[in-house]
């Protein structure tokens, strides 16, 4: 597994990139990460990406698009504008979490 | 020579958000039973979550799909269906028994319940996900008109109906997929 470093910091990453330590991430990592692909985090992408980190803490797996729109209570068209194109991924990469397995 | 403790230069995903401009996706949805109305969606919700321009076309009884009246009723019947077993182990249902009464609406539910555990949502709510989502339902004319309706009596996300040409036009250069 490759290590990477990242704002001062080795972190363990896959080969795309996702961390894989849920333990190595915190806030400023993930402006690190954010920008990495040319995202400002503002409240909005926060709401988000903390809702994913308590959501994998409780479920084991990162949260779907659905998910965050039904339980996080993020509507899905502001995820498309928060993280355009790929929201799933791309806000699974920010929080520091793998891709989500779900299809739906 | 490999090593698993090597600090590598910071590893970016590939997001291909150039690249994926491109991409067009048409789906052909002609069925309108329970089980052949997901595959359409679940696809054109994964390609618009990889950021592919993504257009569904509703015919024949896959407009039930669309229709106020029908969307939320779509049925799965075993009937025909010699694939068809219970989800867990290998229980068939005899082809002879498959016509009688209460199979049908009993097979409904179970595959109803079985997709709902997986939290997938029911068709319109399907629906309401792929709109939000950036996705494009068209209506058929002819299918339409054979059932004689208006965009009215149409799920109110639907962006038109069209004609087979117009939808040939409009997903010029599109991969295709007929369901």
């Amino acid at each position: 597994m490759p290590v990477t470093s990242l704002n001062g910091r080795d972190v363990h990453v896959d080969d795309e990139g996702f961390l894989t330590e849920y333990d190595e991430w915190d806030d400023d990592l993930g402006k690190v990460l954010a920008s990495n692909i040319g995202i400002d985090l503002t409240d909005e992408h926060w709401k988000v990406i903390h809702f994913l980190r308590d959501d994998y803490k409780t479920q084991g797996e990162t949260a779907t698009i659905r998910r965050v729109s039904t339980v996080g209570g993020v509507p899905t068209k502001q995820l498309f504008t928060l993280f355009p194109k790929k929201p799933a991924k791309k806000m699974a990469y920010v929080a520091g979490l793998p891709k989500p397995h779900g299809c739906v | 020579m490999t090593s698993t403790t090597e600090t590598a230069p910071a590893v970016v995903p590939n997001f291909d958000d150039e690249d994926s401009g491109g991409r067009k996706l048409a789906i052909i949805c002609s069925k309108g039973n329970l089980d052949m109305a997901y595959p359409g969606l679940i696809l054109a919700n994964a390609a618009l979550g990889e950021g592919v321009e993504t257009h569904l076309f509703f015919t024949f009884w896959g407009f039930d799909m669309i229709t106020k009246s029908h969307m939320h009723d779509l049925k799965f019947s075993p009937v025909g269906n010699t694939a068809m077993h219970m989800p867990v182990g290998d229980v068939r249902v005899p082809q002879a028994l498959a016509p009688l009464p209460g199979m049908q609406p009993m097979a409904t539910k179970m595959i109803k319940k079985s997709i709902a555990d997986l939290g997938v949502p029911e068709v319109p709510e399907f629906l309401d996900l792929i709109v939000a989502s950036g996705g494009h339902l068209w209506a058929c004319r002819m299918s339409a008109d054979m059932n004689k309706v208006t965009e009215d009596d149409l799920y109110e996300g639907v962006e038109a109906i069209i004609n087979a040409s117009d939808f040939i036009e409009l997903t010029d250069g599109a991969q295709l997929l007929f369901i």
